[in-house]
């Protein structure tokens, strides 16, 4: 969706100001954010490409005026009240009322923390079908703008680019997102100059690449 | 995306007596979540541990010196980048499936994902705030060479940038460019001179002498 996740190219946020020694997370509570989001997910009730769906389709005010993990909370928020996991009126009094609708048979548990971790969620699947693609065409973006979850950012719609690597093949996040995954969609590596993506503002020496999947896009 | 450069309201500061809102927020859905059954308090507190000591940018560091000594493994870094680092033990989640690119004299690689945070993880840990901020998400991709000025970082018209706007998919780490007079050092001291901030592409490894 055109949401406020959706940055590149857009002007005015000022200059990029580094911390020195910055600390892995500001406070506690940031750390609990990304290891609650993480053990819920793990669940397996929804995706990862689901929590970015609830993050990106956030109210764009709240989203470019908080910190990181305030947006991953209220997303996970979203979520939980959603599928009538977790009530705000829970939250607000700090104890369960109610039953979950959806009883848990098995968490992410302490004992498989290190080896999920370790081996992590790779989004690679086998396929039967052929690429559409092969490496040195020229393919265009579609200009497509989803209400739903999509990884093709706007600046790159409509342009024209190179294709430089083939990726493998890959859960569709766009269908992931919304519970009609796996779906796996051929993912490749497209490179855009940067006069083709900004015109004259675009540096006559400077290229971005980004990784499409097939349904992006069509023959140039 | 609101940044807090001087990360002030460090909420253990003050733990137990005057938590933040949003503190409090994190706890009591914690709290519910627990009590719901739907999390391990001693899994959050593993996943916690994990990121802020056990995976970090010294994972990457030895990755790139590696890689500026021994060719083989460099080639199979360039090749398939998840798979060689797996070589040194470090790979999983947010690094499923890593590419990784080489600065030269010519080009010069810059990593952002202007859509949310991609980054690899297994080898450069959590991303710094100033990463998932606006500024950098907004102007990596039209104006790379800004950004690196930003960082200190003033490239010769002449080197080509190429940005690799990344998705979870796929995340890209940086083979930074070998400084010169390092020609007899071993593994272990390059990785000192290897940076968080070499290996996104805004910076350039430490210079010999600036930490030996």
């Amino acid at each position: 969706m055109n949401g406020a996740q959706d940055l590149g190219g857009m002007m005015g946020f000022g200059p990029v100001v580094p911390e020195k020694n910055e600390p892995a997370f500001h406070g506690r509570w940031e750390a609990r954010v990304l290891a609650n989001v993480i053990a819920t997910q793990a669940i397996g009730w929804w995706t990862g490409d689901a929590s970015r769906f609830a993050r990106e389709s956030l109210d764009p005010r709240f989203y470019l005026t908080r910190g990181y993990y305030e947006i991953w909370l209220a997303a996970l928020e979203k979520i939980l009240d959603e599928k009538k996991l977790v009530g705000d009126d829970e939250i607000a009094a700090g104890k369960a009322l109610r039953e979950p609708v959806q009883k848990a048979d098995r968490i992410f548990g302490a004992h498989e923390v290190e080896a999920a971790l370790r081996r992590g969620w790779p989004s690679a699947r086998e396929t039967d079908t052929a690429p559409k693609f092969a490496v040195g065409e020229r393919v265009r973006a579609r200009n497509m703008h989803p209400r739903t979850h999509t990884r093709l950012p706007r600046y790159a719609r409509g342009r024209i680019g190179t294709v430089e690597a083939i990726r493998g093949c890959h859960v569709f996040p766009d269908a992931s997102a919304h519970g009609t995954g796996p779906d796996p969609q051929w993912v490749y590596c497209v490179r855009f100059s940067a006069r083709e993506l900004w015109g004259e503002a675009g540096d006559p020496k400077s290229s971005v690449t980004i990784d499409a999947f097939e349904p992006y896009l069509e023959p140039a | 995306m609101a940044h807090d450069h001087d990360h002030h309201d460090h909420d253990h500061h003050h733990e137990g007596s005057e938590l933040s809102d949003v503190a409090l927020r994190v706890r009591a859905l914690e709290t519910v979540l627990t009590q719901k059954g739907l999390v391990d308090p001693a899994a959050l507190d593993m996943i916690v541990d994990t990121y802020e000591t056990k995976v970090g940018p010294r994972n990457g560091a030895r990755v790139v010196a590696r890689a500026w000594i021994d060719p083989a493994f460099k080639a199979r870094l360039l090749e398939d980048g998840a798979k060689a680092i797996g070589e040194l033990g470090y790979g999983g989640r947010g690094g499923e499936h890593i590419a990784v690119v080489e600065n030269t004299s010519a080009v010069h690689n810059m990593v952002v994902c202007t859509l949310c945070s991609c980054y690899p993880w297994p080898v450069l840990g959590l991303p710094p705030v100033w990463y998932k901020s606006a500024p950098y998400r907004s102007r990596a991709v039209i104006d790379p060479r800004g950004v690196l000025k930003d960082f200190g970082v003033t490239l010769s018209d002449d080197v080509e940038i190429r940005v690799w706007d990344s998705t979870s998919e796929m995340r890209y780490l940086v083979l930074p460019m070998r400084p010169g007079g390092t020609e007899d050092w071993d593994e272990e001291k390059l990785a000192d001179l290897v940076t968080r901030d070499s290996m996104i592409g805004v910076s350039q490894p430490l210079a010999p002498g600036a930490r030996t």
